[in-house]
Parts: structure tokens; C-alpha cells; sequence
């Protein structure tokens, strides 16, 4: 039986794996190269390395800096932040990424996500929204690292890059990340609802219990967390073992 | 020390897959030239994307005749992910087309599941386990998760030539096939943490 999968997401900003609250005000919380390392012998079923300032700054991801983490590494790494050309995912491929997460320039742009699904495969593409929720209660997808607003509702662009060929979804919610009160329930149950391809939800996870939670409620492929790994509250194995001792298909 | 030709066909993530090999103590390089690849003690073909642009891929470069007659020498071959499918006779993701043929069979999509395709994720491998004695699964648990990402399957003709079945959505498919020191795994033991690496090891250990 598949396994659902347990993610850590590093969010990176310079040379430092960095965290914030709502995608703003950000700490740092150590260096990217060890905490890989740590989560990988720790149990991680994947990684999620995120330059959260790519975009905004307009430049690319680091992948010298990929290149060291992903040495020793042998579970899939998805690579996200600045990606906006075939060229860019060359690149990150080279570099040790297995999969590359497209936000900003799938939305500046979503023809990008047709061309390098095609040329790629799909398996390798993946669409990163993060959303917000609106006071008349629809999403909205936000760029920049959660900076900017563009007006596209968050579930219709889904459906929209699912049919340009995106071959999973990493759904982030703004309005919970960092704030470690549960995962975003109503958001993701909106996407994993119609979605063809694997949703990796992240945003608001804070104990084994949310981890939980979600399972039961949406059944998403991938569960990523930040905080919860970062600050030692729980270890990965902690948050496998509970799900496994509730029936949920989790690799030991 | 031994030598692992990892032949360059123009596709993909070779980082990992080179830093496992390294990782055992033998000399691991990317090549695409046939001499490099004759005289080599063992090949990789890795490989992502589709069937037809894999084999036009070693068209172009003039290897499939090369690697067919590598197989031939006895040496280890060891296919992984689309470079397992190009083991086999024919493929149909875009049209029917050639493989190697190197072992019988063909390569078909899943048929209509329940579970989303592809199937992307760690999921277990089993076989009966006196199949995997002296193997590249040698002493691998039966039932450990390994890491798949893929939308077509591996269908050899014969049933000696599974060296391995998986499981999704209720549908059994093999997920390695194995012909004398060919082999062919569906999964990435190079992303397959411990296990993977076992693998790996064992294969090296062919040479």
C-alpha cells in the first residue's frame, strides 16, 4: 500500500533555513545542510527546500548550496523558489532536485507549466500555491513567498494547472503557517476533493494530533511541516508512529 | 577498483544515483562514449521521462546495440525506472515502439485505478523470498518500502523473470525484473534511503 508521506520543509533565505509566522517575520532556525541531513536520518520520506526570497528578490535559487545538501541524501528532494524557466529546472535537476515547485511564474506565466510537464514529465512538476483566505470566504493565490496578492482564486488556478500538466500540488496555507493551531482544514479539503494528483499540504501543524487530523478529515498524499520539526517538539518518528498506531500507511 | 558506467542518454537526475555508487568505493562515471561502456565491469542506465524519448535517446548516441551486447558479456546491467523499461521488447506511451528487448516483455500504462497516476511514493516491494537470494534484493526484507514515481509498468512474458511485485490501488504489477546479471527496478533505490542503498550495494557486489 502507498504510504502517506512526512515532509519537514525548509524554508531558506540566504545561507540560513529561516521560519515565520503567516509567511512573515522570520527567525532563523539553523543551517540547511545539517537540518537536511538530520531529517533524512531522522525518518523523512522527502524533503521540501524552499528559497523564500527568490522570487521576490528576482534572482535564483541556490544551487551550489543544493548541491551540499542533497550530498548523502537518498530520498527525493523537491526544490522550490525562483524557478521560471526549463532552464532553471535543468539546473535544479543537476543539482540534486528530484522535483521543482512552481508558484510565482507558473502564475506570471502558466505556460511554464505546460513546457516543462512535456518536456520533464508531469511527475517532476509541481504547483505551489499558497492562499488566503478572502472576507467572502474564497481563496486566494498569493506570490512572492506569500508577499503578493493577484486577484486569481486559488482553486480554480488548481484546476487550471492541473490541466497544463502539473503533477502534484503543494498547498500552503498562509493564514496558518507558522501559527501551529492545525492544518487548514477547509482549504485543503477544496482541492483534495477534485484533485487527480497527489496534494502535499503544509501550513499550522503543531502535534501528532493535527498530523492526525488532517489524515482523517482529507486524505492528502504528503504532509509537510516546518515549526513543528525546527523547534524539537516532536521528532519525525513521534509523528509516524502515532499515525501508524491510528491505521494510517506510513513507512517505519 | 570496479568500474559503473552511468550512461548519459540526455535524461535527468544522476546526482544522487552517483553519490551511492561513490559512496561504496568504486569508480562511478557518467559517459555516453561505447568504448567507455564495453570496457566498463558493470552499466547503470537511469533514466526519467518517456519510452520513446529514453530509446531515441541511445539511438541518437548509437548505444543500443552497445548495451544489448554488454548483456550478452554476462556483466551486471542494472535499469532503473525508465532505463527498467527499456529492458523490455516494446512500449506504448506514444506508440508502439522497441525497447531493448534485452528481456521479454512489454511496457504498458496502469490500467484505470481508484489511486491517482502516477504513482508516486513509497510503497512496498515483495516477492516469494527465495527468489531475492544472490540478488540485487539479497537480504532485503520482504515488504520494505521503497520509492516509486512512475505511470507505466513493467509486464515481462515470462514469470521467472519478476524478480519483484508491488501493490497500488488493489493492482499488482512487478516492480523488478531480472534475467541472468540484467536487472531492472521500477522504484529509485537511489532515493530509497537504507534500503536503497543495500541495493545498490548488492549490485556492485555482482561484479
Amino acid at each position: 500500500m502507498l504510504k502517506t508521506r512526512i515532509i519537514p520543509r525548509l524554508d531558506i533565505k540566504g545561507t540560513n533555513v529561516v521560519k515565520g509566522i503567516h509567511c512573515e517575520g522570520l527567525r532563523i532556525v539553523g543551517n540547511p545542510v545539517e537540518l537536511a541531513k538530520k531529517y533524512y536520518l531522522d525518518g523523512a520520506d522527502e524533503l521540501l527546500c524552499m528559497d523564500i526570497v527568490a522570487s521576490l528578490y528576482q534572482r535564483n535559487f541556490d544551487f551550489e548550496l543544493l548541491r551540499s545538501l542533497s550530498d548523502g541524501i537518498f530520498i527525493p528532494i523537491t526544490v522550490g523558489g525562483g524557478i521560471r524557466s526549463i532552464n532553471d529546472i535543468n539546473n535544479a535537476l543537476r543539482a540534486g532536485a528530484d522535483k521543482v515547485a512552481i508558484n510565482t511564474h507558473a502564475i506570471k506565466n502558466p505556460a511554464l507549466l505546460k513546457e516543462s510537464s512535456e518536456k520533464f514529465g508531469s511527475q517532476c512538476i509541481v504547483l505551489s500555491i499558497e492562499a488566503k483566505k478572502k472576507p467572502d470566504g474564497s481563496w486566494e493565490a498569493y506570490i512572492d513567498g506569500g508577499r503578493e496578492h493577484t486577484g486569481i482564486d486559488a482553486i480554480e488556478w488548481a484546476k487550471k494547472a492541473i490541466k497544463l500538466g502539473v503533477g502534484e500540488i503543494l498547498l500552503t496555507s498562509i493564514d496558518n503557517d507558522g501559527t501551529r493551531r492545525g492544518y487548514d482544514i477547509e482549504l485543503i479539503e477544496k482541492i483534495s476533493a477534485f484533485s487527480p494528483v497527489p496534494v502535499v499540504v503544509h501550513g499550522g501543524a503543531d502535534s501528532p494530533e493535527s498530523f492526525l487530523d488532517v489524515l482523517k478529515k482529507c486524505k492528502p498524499e504528503g504532509l509537510s511541516a516546518a515549526s513543528v520539526f525546527h523547534y524539537g517538539d516532536f521528532s519525525i518518528n513521534e509523528i509516524k508512529k502515532h499515525l501508524r498506531k491510528n491505521n494510517f500507511p506510513i513507512r517505519a | 577498483m570496479k568500474n559503473i558506467a552511468v550512461i548519459d542518454y540526455g535524461v535527468g537526475n544522476l546526482h544522487s544515483l552517483l553519490k551511492a555508487f561513490a559512496g561504496f568505493g568504486v569508480n562511478v562515471f557518467v559517459t555516453e562514449e561505447i568504448n567507455k561502456i564495453k570496457t566498463a565491469d558493470a552499466i547503470v542506465l537511469p533514466g526519467v521521462g518517456s519510452f520513446k524519448s529514453g530509446m531515441e535517446g541511445l539511438k541518437i548516441r548509437g548505444l543500443v546495440e552497445t548495451v544489448k551486447n554488454f548483456a550478452k558479456t554476462g556483466k551486471p546491467i542494472l535499469g532503473i525506472c525508465l532505463g527498467a523499461q527499456l529492458m523490455l521488447g516494446k512500449g506504448y506511451e506514444f506508440g508502439e515502439l522497441n525497447g531493448l528487448g534485452i528481456i521479454p516483455g512489454k511496457v504498458v500504462k496502469f490500467p484505470k485505478l481508484e489511486e491517482k497516476i502516477p504513482h508516486i511514493g513509497w510503497n512496498e516491494i515483495y516477492c516469494e523470498k527465495s527468489k531475492w537470494e544472490n540478488t540485487i534484493l539479497d537480504s532485503v526484507e520482504e515488504k520494505t518500502d521503497v520509492y516509486f514515481v512512475h505511470s507505466y509498468i513493467l509486464e515481462p512474458d515470462k514469470k521467472e523473470n519478476i524478480l519483484s511485485l508491488a501493490k497500488y490501488g488493489g493492482y499488482e504489477f512487478c516492480s523488478a525484473i531480472r534475467k541472468d546479471n540484467t536487472y531492472g527496478c521500477q522504484f529509485h533505490p537511489e532515493k530509497s534511503g537504507r534500503v536503497g542503498l543495500k541495493i545498490i550495494e548488492n549490485f556492485i557486489k555482482l561484479i
